[in-house]
């Protein structure tokens, strides 16, 4: 008997067609990047290694969308989709909702809370389980991110943050979006307390609410506010109404302004070859512990001389990661 | 011992909820039940018309003259009421976000019969905020929603002054779960809310506003547990009494009295020996006419066959008989209060009231009913009390008879008949109503219908009560997509919270629901990811507790669950079952409408190249249906008679396991 599962993808023509920009391609793809099966796992590094080499320098833009939970994320981002469409710019979403820790289930609520016409063939949305990483992005996250970047102008990945997966997320996308709840301290703390670096733009969301929000605003601008240089990115801080649309035109054409910045400094490329590194370290990290890892720091630092230069343009995260993961092992063996 | 009074207390309004096909087939049906006693109408209205749709719209593809009568223009209206004089009747109409609309069709027919419509008598339902917790025939987001309420209890009040013109429904709360504390605090919150709002909206002097007050009415529900249920009314009694004159400071004791029409309970009533719900109807009730302070004013009761399908004439007429027998042949109506000075209702009548109190709190420091429905919490604190009534049928602490306990049956002669008990819809009438609208467009005068509509934009736009030019736009022959179109485009479309994400309910959580979860975790490490569901909800039906209870069941469980809510297309459910990557379908239809949705899907899926995909239903799918779904290749059907959400998972991860090449375990939890 065929079956669904045992017809696993041929990772060649799968690279193609998410190149291609075909959806069911991207669908497909993002199952065999979920799927943990060893047979799976080859796979998918194989087709990651591929579609690099097919990846085009394109204007993609992976956004990272965060902040407390009833910000508002999934509304603003809703917000965002008709503008970027309207500009025949393609749109990904990566929508990542906690698990539950006792059963391993979870519910993926936020396409509900998405309302883009279904019927566009622009807009792709992914959701995804938090799946008990510590409040962390799982691992599946970047490997779905760099394919959704081969299909979209834009990726969103949009979560609730609650401690690691704000770090997580401005570790993975060109511009990280900080979305702030109107008369809550919580958004101001969180920022002062230098947790996760100041993001690339603040919003509050909500401006609706009148007062509370115009308060939330000057708090946040007080908290974040000064002066900047002239190669500094200056932080904008925003107010806007995700309901009402207000602020929403500037939003978007902030977050182009970031990644024009990002591009005429030639920063865009060198930034992910740095995420990806980090991703798998911490991959490695979580397997062979901090003290594996800075074995192999030491091991590489006599070939390399930075941890960003590790990772080789074009190459597959997945490969990458079993590429070192043999090294550590034989000279573990070794010793 | 008191006297006897001398006169007996008058009979309530005998309706039923009723309205098919078409509006002259619902017409020969309401003047059948009018011949045989009933002394009220009450319309039931086909989903289109509810969610404003005109029959000819993509979204009522099978879904027209379903659950109600399609109304989409005057013509409609007339024939529905052919032959009925409207001066002499007393309509309720079961209409919430079109509430405006069918009410400005229904004062324009009277006009047209040459009625003056300051006489006209009935309710419009008109109670939005229970659309969000249950039911889901909302169109509009809360606050322009809430101002289309007020809009109608304005206009009402001044001119058409018997009109009941909102019934605040704590009807659907108890049918999405509500326990007897909750709908007490929910109705009496939204009651608040809305008049509130009317006080607020600075439309009215003060005299006027007293007068609504009085107008105020409510539509409530009766389980099957009648004595709490009678303690309930003698609560709402209590408690709306003391509202009006503390609230509202009005004095009048005719005007505090708590007036209510009454639905008695389908929750509860079964599918398996269906005979059974003859008396949980009768039962339910007596709650309701047993307290002669604490009496409905209005009842309607379902159909016994109502968890099978829709109604037959006779079955109705069997429900209008129970309330006959008990007011006629019964001496109910000849004692004052059976009730006054019995220690043990006083007591718990107290006990209800303390906590629905309480919860009233808890809903007004949030800043009252629209902000807790906005925010998800009156939906969770739902979902909550559900799925703990579901887990008690479960484990067998709820008694349903026939269905958890006694099941053993001998075949029953009311389901064998040739059409196995229920009415089934003629398949060529969505196609002759298409027909007539079409011929309706046609012949009215395009100039005026625009002018009509835009005044309507104008009022909706303006703040301006939108009676006046609704009333204009049913005289230039609107129809109730046109209205609702003007509507949608100047206060925007909403989808409410769904109320699932509540927390796990692991505790005490029998061993059965450990073991499915330790399948669902094996099949998924063996197909290599976790296993995910799609629930969708097609079509215009807005019961969605069901699918709500399957989700959260199937989080508890382990499954990864994609929930959308209601009023999806086919099409739309098939794209996020490709975006989401989910390994199986199921699908709750409850409109009657599964047919025609399920093969369009079907459709969608083979064209998306998911046709392995696995697909299962849940609803109201009568037999000779689940045979011929099950031959298109439907992997598994349920229906209200399967109440074991347990054994549904266990299911579901066996037909997973079959669609994947794997070895179902095939053994009972």
């Amino acid at each position: 008997m065929t079956t669904v599962s045992d017809t696993l993808p041929d990772p060649a023509e799968l690279a193609s067609s998410v190149a291609e920009g075909k959806r069911p391609a991207l669908a497909t793809a993002l199952n065999l990047l979920d799927d943990r099966r060893p047979e799976a796992r080859k796979i998918a590094a194989r087709y990651l290694a591929l579609l690099a080499g097919k990846r085009q320098a394109t204007r993609s833009h992976l956004i990272g969308i965060t902040g407390p939970p009833g910000a508002g994320k999934s509304s603003l981002t809703s917000a965002l989709i008709p503008i970027w469409r309207n500009r025949g710019l393609r749109v990904g979403i990566l929508a990542v909702d906690p698990s539950s820790p006792i059963s391993g289930g979870a519910l993926l609520g936020d396409r509900l809370r998405m309302k883009t016409s279904f019927d566009d063939e622009g807009v792709f949305i992914r959701s995804l389980a938090g799946r008990g990483e510590q409040g962390g992005l799982s691992a599946e996250v970047w490997p779905m991110c760099l394919s959704m970047l081969a299909t979209f102008d834009i990726t969103v990945i949009e979560t609730v943050g609650v401690g690691q997966s704000e770090i997580d997320i401005a570790k993975m996308s060109d511009t990280t979006c900080f979305v702030a709840q109107p008369g809550s301290g919580d958004s101001i703390q969180f920022l002062k307390a230098g947790i996760m670096e100041i993001p690339h733009i603040l919003v509050v969301n909500k401006e609706d609410m009148g007062a509370a929000a115009r308060k939330t605003l000057m708090d946040i601008r007080a908290a974040t506010g000064r002066e900047y240089s002239g190669e500094e990115w200056s932080v904008p801080v925003l107010s806007v109404s995700s309901t009402q649309g207000s602020g929403i035109e500037e939003l978007a054409a902030q977050l182009d302004l970031h990644h024009d910045w990002l591009a005429t400094r030639n920063l865009i490329e060198p930034r992910r070859r740095q995420f990806q590194a980090e991703w798998i370290l911490k991959r490695l990290r979580q397997e062979f512990g901090s003290f594996g890892v800075a074995q192999l720091q030491t091991q590489l630092q006599t070939a390399h001389s930075g941890l960003d230069r590790l990772i080789g343009e074009g190459d597959s995260p997945f490969e990458q990661y079993e590429s070192l993961r043999a090294r550590l092992l034989t000279a573990w063996n070794r010793d | 011992m008191a006297p006897k009074p001398t006169t007996n207390d008058r009979p309530w309004l005998m309706r039923t909820y009723s309205g098919h096909t078409s509006a002259s087939a619902s017409n020969e049906l309401y003047r059948m039940n009018l011949g045989k006693g009933q002394t009220g109408l009450s319309v039931a209205f086909d989903l289109p018309t509810q969610t404003g749709y005109d029959s000819d719209h993509p979204l009522a593809r099978g879904e027209v003259g379903k659950v109600g009568v399609p109304i989409n223009h005057l013509g409609d209206m007339e024939a529905l009421f052919h032959e009925i004089p409207l001066e002499r009747m007393n309509t309720s109409m079961t209409i919430n976000a079109t509430a405006p609309w069918l009410l400005a069709l229904y004062v324009t027919t009277a006009e047209r019969q040459g009625v003056n419509p300051a006489q006209l008598q009935g309710t419009t339902q008109n109670d939005i905020l229970k659309e969000y917790l249950s039911r889901g025939t909302y169109i509009f987001p809360p606050e322009p929603s809430v101002r289309l309420v007020t809009d109608v209890i304005t206009y009402t009040v001044e001119h058409i002054p018997k009109w009941n013109p909102t019934n605040v429904c704590s009807y659907h709360l108890q049918e999405a779960g509500a326990t007897p504390v909750q709908e007490l605090a929910y109705a009496l919150s939204t009651a608040t809310t809305i008049l509130d709002a009317v006080r607020d909206s600075g439309q009215m002097d003060a005299d006027s506003f007293t007068a609504v007050v009085g107008r105020i009415s409510f539509f409530v529900n009766a389980g099957i547990r009648f004595i709490e249920e009678t303690c309930k009314m003698r609560a709402f009694s209590a408690m709306w009494e003391q509202i009006v004159s503390q609230r509202y400071g009005v004095d009048d004791p005719k005007l505090q009295r708590f007036r209510y029409g009454v639905q008695v309970n389908s929750l509860g009533l079964t599918e398996s020996q269906p005979e059974n719900n003859v008396q949980r109807i009768v039962l339910e009730m007596l709650a309701v006419t047993l307290s002669k302070r604490a009496r409905a004013r209005a009842i309607q009761l379902p159909a016994w066959n109502e968890a099978l399908g829709l109604p037959r004439p006779w079955d109705q007429q069997w429900a209008l008989r129970m309330q006959q027998v008990l007011a006629f042949e019964t001496d109910l109506l000849e004692y004052d209060d059976i009730f006054d000075g019995s220690p043990v209702i006083e007591a718990h009548v107290t006990e209800l009231i303390e906590g629905a109190q309480t919860e009233m709190e808890r809903v007004a420091t949030q800043g009252g009913m629209v902000q807790a429905i906005e925010s998800g919490y009156v939906k969770r604190e739902l979902v909550t009390s559900h799925t703990e009534r579901l887990r008690a049928i479960e484990r067998g602490d709820l008694k349903i008879i026939g269905v958890n306990c006694f099941q053993e049956t001998t075949e029953s002669p009311l389901t064998s008949g040739s059409d196995s008990g229920i009415m089934k819809v003629d398949a060529k009438a969505e196609q002759e109503q298409i027909q007539s609208l079409q011929a309706f467009r046609a012949s009215r005068s395009q100039a005026e219908v625009d002018t009509a509509l835009s005044a309507l934009r104008d009022a909706a736009n303006n703040g301006d009560n939108i009676m006046h030019s609704s009333i204009q736009c049913a005289r230039a022959g609107v129809t109730t997509g046109e209205w609702s179109e003007v509507l949608r485009k100047v206060f925007g479309e909403y989808r409410a919270p769904t109320g699932i994400d509540i927390s796990a309910h692991d505790k005490g959580q029998s061993t059965a629901a450990e073991k499915i979860r330790d399948r669902v975790q094996k099949t998924g490490e063996e197909l290599g990811r976790p296993l995910r569901l799609l629930i969708g909800k097609p079509g215009l039906d807005g019961h969605s507790n069901g699918a709500e209870q399957i989700a959260v069941k199937g989080r508890d469980v382990g499954f990864e669950i994609v929930y959308e809510g209601i009023r999806l297309t086919p099409k739309q459910i098939v794209r996020a079952a490709q975006e989401e990557g989910v390994h199986l379908i199921g699908l709750s239809i409850l409109s009657g409408s599964h047919t025609g949705l399920v093969t369009e899907i079907a459709l969608e899926l083979k064209q998306a190249g998911l046709a392995r995909l696995p697909l299962i239903i849940g609803g109201i799918i009568p037999e000779d249906d689940a045979e011929q779904l099950q031959a298109q290749g439907i992997s598994a059907i349920y229906t209200p008679k399967n109440v074991d959400l347990n054994a549904i998972m266990a299911d579901i991860v066996d037909i997973i396991r079959r669609h994947n090449g794997l070895e179902p375990f095939d053994q009972a939890i």
